[in-house]
């Protein structure tokens, strides 16, 4: 049955949903993945909705086959996407490697779960930060944004798809159980008000094409599958021909190129909100669900009369180094709550290299951290002597 | 002038095929694999595509740089990964054809899985697997494929493991399209490998191929051609041979042939007919749920 | 209770009674009919069936920060199981709603206001025990002005499969006036008390 990309409308859906109608909206027409809770509705979903729209949905053998299935069909020319949690994330590290390397655009939503291993399947947590940062082998860059309510799984998975086909590589959506499973309300705009971006194509003769040439912004034209370059493409150490060449200036070059992309156009990538940050005396610098809890908790001090601030990180690789860096100059304490034992708290702590204190709120998974924590920590903070 | 004496570069019929600026390879001398390169090359050619149509995916290993010398689209991807790989790029683009040419260490040990499940949903993708027995580029260790008792870096006292046949490994899996050829068949290897692109559905083609540097030296049968002979002179032509009895048995009955051909619907088409509802629903006959429970009172 | 501060709910029951279906209904018709904010989590054991289930709705004028529902001012109880694990969570003051033949209470605080239907019964003299759900929504709407009852009919109507819209809606009118009555009657006799 013919169905819509676009569900222009008012729903109450949960995360994991609106993640697939935001795929859907950037153009997703393919789906390789392999259940997991929770993030299971994120294949169910696609399931159906994919053949209503002209797409493809395969449930691949797991995790290393639906990363290895999105690579070949991005090259194929289509937009494509996999979902997964802790234990299937850790299986896609080795291809998303190879999407870094070959700088292949796709879309990988982590809904996370507490863990490590098996953890607890069905219940909330953010430890696989630093995992999506540094979990495949060698140097790269890579994005991930973190969505904190279902609305910005839809908005966000939007752009993970339009900042994977400018910037030619996998990006990644870390969300969490909380976020995927928690049902709330998503506006989905009109199909002409949603921003699409699709990967630039080569506008050179066949016999010119030097597929990893980078362009003025650091990021080469892509030819698909068919459309006549008779490109190579390869997960060894690549010239901008493509050609495997096994020296170190080519190493060089090349990750100059895949890291370059990204370090260059963080104007373009980096993405944060901010909360009352003028005056604060602490500055509570968060992502995902707990951004969500950061938030009532900054709300709840300053009606206190406490002096706290918000930092909602929406992208969190790349990290804002240099807003956070100007920010641990002008505030007493850094304040990161995770839910994890302390990830992304240790670039506060690199970045604020003592200027000010930076202090974790943590739980290691299972449940959300309450706003009450955070104000405690927040009172703490500002009563700490310097 | 030198310029007027200078004969023109000496042209291979497969130029148009190669990336030519990339020659010489890596093979060693004596290799199967260029022979199987070369009957790639001549099938595609032979099969008339469209250059742009037909991509080449490998993963990694010796046989897996033959995506690196050919000039199609072509991607060589991770060790083991070349059939997931291949199935999204097929499936995001159905009118071309996806050809995976790679190794047996690389399709059936670290890719097992991915073989079995391709081969299930008959995914519409010719698999070339040159079988050498080893793990060539890595100078040659234990394989899924290495007989009983041969020796290798990683197994220098001889293989405690028994081998497993591919292509009835294939065949019950669903494959539709099952034939198998020493390195040495060159002509019959040519006409089976066009066959396998032309068919439509899961086609393997396994070469039973020479490593003598790293396996035959191993073994003591140190010389390319007395290798490449003496799987030739052991094999046996059997066409339509129960693939489980198609055995690779170095004594006296080392099977070739093409053991399964068959049409049946690949992934792609029961994909499009369960979603224009053609499918009827499962069970087929329904269920008379009073039957059931008499049954289970009986 | 006023429409206007933060409500915050809890419906307790086992898989395949629709408890999840419920909350989901009630935050629908709070968030597109109603135009103000709320989110609805949920837990559940690993069976898909049978388990002990929970949803937590909160409805807001304002953004929600913290989704789950620590305290609730309302518990709805469609298992023994679920009125056991949730009564210790329910505020002093709060309102208990349980389904008469489906659960025994005890230890009640006398500061709740307490509700029962028999909404699993009238769901089954109407025809499908299924609808016990809905039958505990209109009673719920009879109750509290969390959400509007028109959105909430509404909500319903839009969330269960179209062929059964008639029968459900008689459930959701039934719990609804079964409800009403029981206010009625409380304010007569609260009349006499004074």
């Amino acid at each position: 049955m013919p169905g819509k990309a676009v569900l222009t409308g008012t729903h109450f859906m949960n995360g994991d949903e609106a993640c697939c109608e935001g795929a859907l909206a950037a153009g997703c027409r393919f789906f390789g993945g392999y259940p997991i809770t929770p993030a299971t509705e994120v294949a169910e979903r696609m399931s159906k909705r994919l053949p209503q729209v002209g797409g493809v949905f395969i449930q691949m053998e797991d995790e290393i086959a639906s990363m290895a299935a999105i690579l070949g069909a991005s090259w194929g020319g289509q937009k494509s996407m996999t979902s997964t949690s802790g234990p299937g994330f850790s299986l896609m590290m080795e291809n998303i490697g190879l999407g870094l390397c070959t700088e292949t655009p796709c879309v990988i939503c982590n809904v996370q779960r507490a863990g490590p291993s098996t953890g607890l399947p069905t219940l909330v947590g953010q430890g696989d930060m630093m995992q999506a940062r540094w979990g495949s082998h060698g140097p790269y860059e890579i994005i991930a944004l973190c969505p904190a309510s279902p609305q910005e799984m839809f908005d966000f998975t939007i752009q993970a798809f339009n900042l994977s086909e400018q910037f030619r590589l996998p990006v990644l959506i870390m969300a969490d159980e909380v976020v995927g499973h928690m049902n709330e309300r998503v506006v989905i705009p009109p199909a002409d008000q949603i921003t699409v971006i699709d990967r630039a194509k080569p506008n050179v003769p066949p016999a010119e094409y030097l597929p990893y040439h980078p362009g003025p912004d650091g990021v080469a034209p892509m030819a698909n599958f068919g459309d006549g370059y008779f490109m190579h493409v390869t997960g060894l150490t690549h010239d901008e021909r493509g050609y495997p060449t096994m020296t170190p200036a080519a190493q060089v070059e090349m990750t100059d190129r895949i890291v370059g992309k990204i370090r260059n156009n963080l104007d373009r990538i980096l993405d944060y909100e901010t909360l009352f940050l003028d005056d604060a005396q602490v500055a509570v610098v968060a992502y995902g669900i707990s951004a969500r809890s950061a938030r009532g908790a900054v709300l709840t001090a300053r009606e206190a009369g406490l002096k706290a601030g918000l930092v909602k990180l929406n992208v969190a690789w790349p990290f804002p180094e240099d807003f956070i860096r100007e920010l641990s100059g002008r505030v007493k304490t850094m304040i990161m709550p995770e839910i994890n034992l302390g990830q992304m708290v240790l670039e506060l702590e690199r970045l604020a290299q003592g200027r000010c204190a930076v202090r974790l709120v943590a739980h290691p998974g299972g449940t959300i951290i309450s706003p009450r924590r955070i104000v405690e920590a927040i009172r703490q903070a500002l009563e700490e002597r310097p | 002038m030198t310029t007027a004496l200078a004969a023109a570069p000496p042209r291979h019929p497969h130029d148009d095929l190669l990336r030519t600026e990339r020659i010489p390879h890596i093979w060693c001398s004596g290799c199967g694999i260029g022979i199987v390169f070369g009957s790639l090359m001549a099938a595609i050619t032979k099969s008339g595509l469209a250059r742009q149509d037909v991509a080449v995916v490998s993963g990694i290993g010796c046989t897996g740089r033959m995506a690196g010398y050919i000039r199609l689209d072509s991607f060589h991807t991770t060790h083991g990964r070349a059939i997931p790989f291949a199935t999204g790029l097929k499936l995001a683009r159905p009118q071309g054809k996806v050809i995976v040419a790679s190794g047996d260490g690389d399709l059936l040990a670290i890719g097992g899985n991915h073989f079995i499940h391709a081969a299930r949903r008959n995914m519409d993708l010719t698999v070339i697997c040159v079988n050498n027995f080893n793990y060539g580029m890595t100078g040659g260790q234990l394989a899924p494929s290495t007989p009983f008792g041969a020796k290798t870096t990683t197994t220098p006292q001889g293989n405690p493991d028994e081998p497993f046949n591919f292509c009835a490994l294939a065949a019950a899996c669903g494959a539709s399209y099952v034939a198998r050829w020493t390195a040495l068949h060159i002509r019959r290897l040519t006409n089976t490998i066009l066959e396998a692109i032309n068919h439509k559905g899961f086609s393997f083609v396994e070469i039973v191929a020479p490593c003598p540097t790293a396996f035959g030296r191993r073994n003591k049968i140190r010389g390319a051609l007395d290798l490449l002979k003496f799987y030739y002179d052991r094999s046996v032509v059997k066409n339509h041979l129960a693939p489980g009895e198609a055995t690779i048995d170095f004594d006296h009955n080392l099977v070739v042939g093409k053991f399964v051909e068959f049409d049946r619907p690949t992934f792609l088409d029961h994909y499009q007919m369960v979603n224009r509802g053609e499918v009827e629903a499962w069970p087929a006959t329904g269920v008379d749920a009073s039957a059931a429970g008499q049954r289970k009172a009986g | 209770m006023t429409g206007n501060a933060q409500r915050e709910l809890v419906i307790t029951g086992f898989g395949g009674q629709g408890i999840i279906l419920t909350g989901n209904i009630l935050g629908k018709a709070a968030t597109i009919h109603d135009g103000r904010h709320a989110t609805m989590t949920q837990s559940y054991g690993p069976e898909a069936r049978g388990g002990a289930c929970s949803s937590q709705v909160i409805v807001s004028d304002s953004d929600i920060p913290f989704p789950y529902v620590e305290t609730p001012q309302i518990l709805v109880c469609m298992s023994q199981e679920g009125f056991d694990n949730n009564r210790p969570s329910l505020i002093p003051g709060g309102m208990l709603i349980w389904d008469t033949d489906l659960v025994e209470t005890h230890d009640l605080d006398p500061s709740w206001s307490l509700f029962e239907a028999p909404a699993t019964r009238f769901a089954e003299e109407l025809g499908n025990k299924m609808m016990a759900n809905i039958v505990m929504l209109g009673f719920l709407s009879a109750l509290t002005d969390m959400v509007d009852p028109e959105s909430l009919k509404k909500a319903m109507l839009g969330s269960v499969p179209p062929q059964t819209k008639e029968k459900n809606e008689a459930a959701f009118v039934r719990g609804r006036e079964y409800g009403l009555a029981i206010l009625k009657g409380k304010a007569r006799q609260g009349a006499e008390v004074s």
